[in-house]
């Protein structure tokens, strides 16, 4: 180490090598660096004994605690059953229409639902129920399967034509494309379904109206809520609005789906989010 | 004294400095390119419409474009110039391979560039993050690293001094681990071979948990190892050249380089905390990212502290500023790298705007900044000009694009932190308060804040695209010398 | 000082390096192949059926990944939002993993079944048609671009060499199964077949437009079954704690 000098400004020597003109000092590590090294490699050592960590081939080091990270959970979701056992036993013990009867309960309830409506229902229905296209509004009180407490339940728990084997289901017939009406007496009745919502329109469809529709949509275009039929009468249009909305549904059906949410969410939150709903302005 | 040696060190030696002439233009080219995409997808982030209702302008299709184009295109074309300046300097070498060598791993690179980045734009993509080039761009890249390896460890055993100095051990980790990296995270089975129809597509031969722990054992490390030990290797030259200080401590060079180069491969698993990853191989993740925090300050004190008795420089040097600037940011960010590997942390952060901002602080403030500071100090040498064409003109850079890092990375953290305790907050009867939709909203002033930071970014380095066009044409700005304030000079 | 036996020898210090970066990940790797309680043991988890698998591609394609995780922590706040937290059972036939890691839209890994298909189409067409405030890109290019997948057999083969089980009947059945699952009844394929093959699958017409299959159909089909294939009514992993 011939070339060793030492460096005027910090009185430290140079190791003597050079490199383009770079030269290095020998000075020592520091202290404080050194310690806090030690200090993380000693705490890291701490961590492996009380948790999961070396591995062999075929298992690993349990560490002294016994936990993970799934049995730490398990103990959280233990303590919110337990923090949340005063409301959900009463929900259990209720029918739905008896927990409307509490209002401390159905307190309780609608701020559920409102949380889980949130997240799970707002994509199709929008914000607090307002509707999309093709997606109904459930802050109205035009409802398609009932907007009782009780018709709501079933709806959220089975869905509309879901995959659950109970789920509410009604097909429209495509009328036209079977042969039962003429594409012409279609024109004819969707002008009177115009009338029947007192949007203009004309009669002259009246007794095919009668025919074809009326079984399900009652002669006054009242629908039935037991077979999903919807209300005609009322101007309030699922799909497209107008003449030409109605003729499209009546030549070629369009049927909306509602998934089941029993499985994936428990009876008493399907009982808060039909609370919700219900308090949403449809309620019956 | 030491310009005299420096001189008489070059002169016996015909440097390849042509291939790091082109790298030098590559990558200035690359990282503008690469700037301006990450800002237009800031930007649909703020406002979807700009995703233009087109196939090829996605986010989702744009985002590794932007990923591919600052790290690999920008940040790899930087290593390539200065591992090719620095070995042949301090080993007093021709590079390796003469010419041929060099062109065909310029155009080499070049090409894997173009055929990743034409790739994800039509949809071709592995779909893991910073490894998404698919099956044939890896095999083109895999060549072109071999001759970079040929390349540069031949320069080093041709050298024509005794030893090997620490910058070259960065550089040579950074070559070796990318390597081993690249070929584990990329062992894929091309349909092709079993009678597919489809060239480009591939389904890598891991999967599930597995194929998890590989990605990020890879994903981390090419942050470790390319963005870190690579760069680290870059400042090891450039700072003691332009602060014209001898380097701190050789010790600790030895030390902070085998803790760092043993110690930061394991850190992968804590980019899946909580997941399905099993938890021991969690607990080793966590408890190597936090005992690699002082190995990696290593190479920021090494870095700062060759300044001491030349602090006042950073008053007259622009060029000086953004490499100190950059250390700084370093250290900055490998603090809070291991703060964020620690479970308890990261189950807020994670999934967040958080990791984002860390992941932009180190990318911005000390990749780029670092680079910057090298390309700053290469292109008056590289060209033959005395000097560049104007120092004030990096000094507004230097502050633009500060100022564009701070708005990223302090929007970043608002966000980010918000977003995490908007997801776990709870109303006072423990139902959940916001609804997934209510956090992005809530997200979009930050958005269009870190979308201006972005676009700060890029006016600085348009400033330093000028200022290297007006360099190489060889016109010098007339310019007052920046003086050191009076007090300072007093002393 | 020893150190200098690195510094002037490239060969050896190269050899230092590689020995010296390779233990970390060979240590991590490794053993979850060989370690048994890695992967739970449950029923129900299957390889992807030939539409899943294009739908998962077009998925992987869009990088669909990069604002959506496919993976929920076992945390209170993200059980109650998205579901049971993930297996890994659960992805051991993904092929890349698309765990993600953000969320800049919501988490998927149980996105299956959630919403109807005719919401699925909506929303990709144009997320903010049914969710206003968000920032998802527009897909409406899935609807109109035409998806073929003639060669669905040698992708199920690709998979059967990476470990996947598929049998040589579903590799046999592959290009007819995608359009079985596509189309439904009224494409005159064998559904129940197609359904014993690979239970729990969603039939469709997903996209509303039953005169071809559309890549929207095979996005939704894939969306429709995320998440689904373990019964977690009888599945207690809190059983099986030991990993």
């Amino acid at each position: 180490m011939a070339n060793v000098e030492k460096d005027p400004v910090s009185g430290t020597n140079t190791t003597g090598h050079e490199w383009d003109g770079i030269k290095e000092l020998d000075t020592p590590l520091p202290k404080w660096w050194l310690t806090t090294f030690y200090a993380c490699i000693i705490w890291s050592i701490g961590y492996w004994v009380v948790y999961p960590s070396w591995p062999t081939l075929n298992d690993y080091a349990k560490g002294v605690f016994g936990t993970t990270n799934r049995l730490e959970h398990a103990k959280d979701m233990a303590a919110v059953a337990q923090a949340r056992e005063a409301w959900t036993s009463k929900f259990e013990g209720k029918d739905i229409e008896e927990v409307a009867q509490d209002s401390e309960l159905m307190t309780y309830a609608r701020a559920g639902g409102k949380a889980i409506f949130a997240d799970n229902c707002q994509p199709c229905h929008g914000a607090a129920g307002s509707g999309n296209k093709n997606f109904p509004v459930l802050a109205d009180d035009d409802w398609l399967w009932g907007g009782t407490l009780d018709a709501l339940q079933t709806t959220i728990t089975y869905g509309i034509r879901s995959t659950h084997d109970e789920t509410r289901i009604s097909d429209m017939p495509a009328l036209v494309a079977d042969e039962t009406i003429t594409p012409a007496e279609a024109d004819q009745i969707a002008d009177y379904v115009m009338m029947l919502g007192g949007q203009g329109g004309s009669d002259a469809g009246k007794t095919l109206f009668d025919d074809n529709c009326a079984v399900c949509h009652s002669e006054d275009g009242s629908g039935n809520q037991d077979l999903g039929a919807p209300r005609l009468n009322d101007g309030i249009w699922l799909y497209n609005a107008g003449k030409e909305g109605v003729l499209a549904q009546i030549t070629k059906p369009q049927h909306g789906v509602m998934p089941a949410w029993v499985g994936r969410l428990s009876d008493t939150e399907i009982k808060q989010v039909a609370i919700y709903v219900h308090s949403l302005g449809g309620g019956q | 004294m030491n310009q005299a040696t420096t001189a008489t060190g070059a002169s016996d030696v015909a440097y390849n400095e042509d291939v790091v002439r082109k790298f030098v233009l590559a990558a200035t080219f690359w990282g503008v390119i690469g700037f301006i995409a990450g800002t237009f997808i800031a930007f649909q982030l703020a406002f979807p419409a700009l995703n233009l209702g087109l196939e090829w302008t996605t986010f989702g299709r744009l985002r590794p474009v932007h990923t591919s184009a600052v790290i690999f295109a920008f940040g790899g074309s930087v290593l390539f110039a200065t591992s090719f300046y620095v070995v042949q300097r301090t080993c007093r070498a021709p590079l390796f391979g003469g010419k041929v060598l060099a062109n065909f791993i310029f155009y080499g690179y070049q090409l894997f560039i173009l055929l990743a980045a034409s790739g994800y734009v039509l949809g071709i993509t592995q779909g893991k993050e910073y490894a998404e080039p698919e099956w044939y761009t890896d095999l083109v890249i895999t060549i072109v690293w071999v001759a970079y390896l040929v390349a540069f460890a031949g320069t080093l055993m041709t050298r024509r001094v005794s030893h090997i100095y620490v910058a070259n051990w960065f550089y040579l980790a950074f070559i070796i681990t990318i390597a081993m990296l690249h070929i584990g995270n990329n062992i894929t089975l091309p349909v092709i071979l079993f009678g597919g129809e489809s060239f480009a597509k591939s389904y890598i031969w891991a999967s599930g948990v597995q194929d998890a722990m590989t990605q990020w054992w890879y994903g981390h490390n090419a942050v470790g190892f390319f963005l870190t030990a690579g760069f680290l290797g870059l400042m090891y030259y450039f700072v003691p050249k332009q602060a014209n200080r001898p380097v701190y401590s050789y010790r600790l060079s030895i030390i902070h380089f085998w803790a760092l180069v043993f110690l930061y491969i394991w850190a992968g698993p804590h980019h899946l905390h909580y997941t399905s990853l099993p938890d021991w191989t969690q607990t080793l993740g966590m408890t190597f990212s936090i005992m690699l925090w002082m190995p990696s300050w290593g190479g920021m004190i090494n870095g700062l502290m060759t300044l001491s008795g030349a602090w006042e420089k950073l008053r007259t040097d622009p060029v000086l500023r953004f490499l100190i600037a950059s250390v700084a940011f370093y250290g900055m960010s490998t603090f809070e790298g291991p703060a964020m590997s620690i479970k308890a942390v990261n189950g807020l952060s994670h999934y967040t705007d958080w990791t984002v901002g860390h992941v932009h602080s180190g990318a911005l403030g000390w990749v780029a900044f670092v680079s910057f500071g090298a390309l700053y100090y290469l292109i008056p040498k590289l060209w033959k000009r005395e000097r560049l064409y104007s120092l004030r003109l990096v000094t507004y850079h230097f502050w633009i694009a500060t100022i564009g890092i701070v708005l990223y990375i302090t929007a970043m953290w608002i966000s980010g932190i918000m977003q995490g305790l908007m997801w776990r907050a709870y109303d006072d009867l423990g139902f959940l308060q916001y609804s997934f939709i209510e956090s992005v909203e809530a997200m979009h002033p930050y958005y269009v804040i870190r979308a201006c930071g972005g676009v700060l970014f890029v006016l600085g380095a348009l400033i330093m695209v000028w200022n290297f066009i007006k360099t190489i044409q060889g016109d010098m700005r007339v310019e007052d010398e920046f003086v050191a304030p009076q007090s300072a000079a007093a002393e | 000082m020893k150190h200098e036996i690195f510094e002037k020898n490239t060969i050896l210090l190269a050899i230092a390096i590689l020995l010296t970066v390779a233990i970390g990940g060979l240590v991590q790797i490794v053993p979850l192949y060989t370690i048994d309680s890695t992967i739970e043991k449950v029923d129900g988890v299957r390889p992807y059926s030939p539409l899943e698998l294009a739908g998962r591609n077009i998925y992987v394609r869009e990088g669909c990944y990069l604002c959506h995780s496919q993976q929920i922590r076992p945390f209170r706040d993200e059980v109650e939002r998205y579901g049971h937290y993930s297996l890994a059972a659960e992805s051991m036939y993904d092929h890349p993993f698309q765990w993600g890691s953000k969320r800049t839209g919501p988490d998927l890994a149980r996105v299956g079944g959630k919403y109807s298909n005719a919401w699925h189409t909506a929303h990709l067409i144009d997320p903010r048609a049914v969710v206003p405030e968000s920032v998802m890109p527009m897909y409406g290019f899935l609807a109109k671009n035409e998806l073929t997948f003639n060669d669905a057999g040698a992708h199920l083969a690709t998979l059967r060499a990476a470990g996947d089980p598929y049998t040589d009947e579903q590799i046999a059945q592959a290009a007819a199964d995608f359009t079985t699952q596509a189309l439904g009844e009224a494409s005159g394929g064998d559904v129940d077949a197609l359904m014993a093959r690979y239970p729990k699958a969603v039939v469709g017409d997903f996209d509303g437009d039953p005169s071809k299959v559309s890549e929207l159909d095979a996005v939704i089909a894939y969306l429709q079954m995320l998440g689904t294939l373990v019964d977690f009514t009888t599945y207690k992993p809190e059983g099986e704690m030991a990993r």
